[in-house]
């Protein structure tokens, strides 16, 4: 099922969005007031919860241009190098910006 | 039947004390709704949905994700999926604290895990360890990044407005390198790397024989099961 991109169609898929991310907020306590999650069940959501993001990432740096896959392999450089994502993130677009300079 | 006991109170002076303890930290959270306000207009979001986003989603990670998904058409399955797969660490959040809320209210209780967030979590999380009674800190400090987040994207979704090409400037990048850095930042140790590699190659073939946009949540499930399947690490 789709959503047009129409200001409804954004609204309603924003307000959906924010009522998944509240059931995530308050499910925790909720369940846990009734039943105690389980090292397998923490396990499940722990692996999962970087999975996700590499999923949305992996395509970006197959699909995209050099720019973008550059720009990734500079923010993890120096998010492995610093630690701090503030800095990794400048570095990723500038090295795209600098890329699609040439 | 528990309000006013002694394991756990919420009053306007602890969340007053939670703002300002979080006033540091919430600065930086300027510069990231200030990254997903030009994000957001660069993948064809209006101003007052960008705004609208980060006002009642208010989780940058997902926010970021959701974004992947934007275009003349949103997919809603994928985007509901997406939403909880990132925002799921949220359920295991509310799960270590619940000892404490307990004491509280039920609508206090549901009510200050509104703005839980990653830091004002941790941060109320090591109050309660230290055995404070006070929840200020996690709704004060929800309450600092909610403000702080909606006006770093208000100024992200000015300033990206005043930009006719933002490929030309590597922001269409963005939203991936913030991804990859949450991603880094996390606390994480080499056992995840099984999860990662099993969710990358799923997302793969996902979009390979898959419908569109069932990569995320095909990944995200690979990621999990290779989690629990994997040897449980030896502790201590």
């Amino acid at each position: 099922m789709n959503l047009p991109a129409t200001l409804a169609g954004a609204i309603s898929a924003i307000v959906i969005m924010a009522f998944v991310t509240y059931l995530s907020r308050a499910g925790g306590v909720f369940i846990m007031s009734r039943v105690p999650i389980g090292p397998r069940v923490e396990r499940f959501i722990n692996a999962m919860a970087g999975s996700v993001l590499v999923a949305v990432i992996t395509p970006m740096a197959v699909h995209g241009d050099w720019g973008a896959r550059l720009a990734l392999v500079a923010t993890l450089a120096v998010m492995l190098i610093l630690q701090k994502p503030l800095p990794a993130i400048i570095a990723g677009v500038l090295t795209a910006a600098l890329w699609r300079l040439w | 039947m528990s309000q006013g006991s002694p394991g756990a109170q919420l009053d306007l002076a602890g969340i007053i004390v939670g703002i300002r303890r979080m006033a540091p930290l919430s600065l930086f959270v300027i510069v990231f709704g200030l990254a997903f306000g030009v994000a957001a207009l660069s993948r064809g979001l209006s101003g007052l949905e960008a705004m609208l986003m980060s006002a009642l989603v208010f989780a940058g990670a997902s926010q970021f994700a959701a974004l992947e998904l934007w275009g003349p058409e949103i997919p809603l399955l994928p985007l509901v999926a997406t939403t909880f797969a990132i925002n799921a660490r949220h359920l295991l959040m509310g799960a270590a604290i619940q000892p404490w809320l307990a004491h509280l209210p039920t609508a206090q209780r549901y009510g200050s895990v509104v703005v839980m967030s990653d830091s004002n979590w941790a941060m109320a999380a090591a109050d309660h360890q230290r055995g404070e009674t006070n929840v200020g800190m996690l709704v004060g400090g929800g309450i600092a990044l909610w403000v702080t987040w909606l006006f770093g994207t208000l100024l992200g979704v000015l300033f990206g407005s005043g930009i006719e090409e933002p490929q030309r400037f590597g922001l269409d990048v963005i939203m991936g390198c913030f991804l990859l850095a949450m991603l880094v930042g996390g606390r994480h140790d080499l056992s995840m790397l099984l999860p990662w590699a099993a969710a990358a190659l799923a997302a793969l073939a996902a979009m390979a024989w898959l419908p569109v946009h069932s990569h995320v949540i095909v990944g995200a499930l690979a990621g999990g099961l290779a989690g629990v399947l994997q040897p449980a690490r030896k502790e201590e």
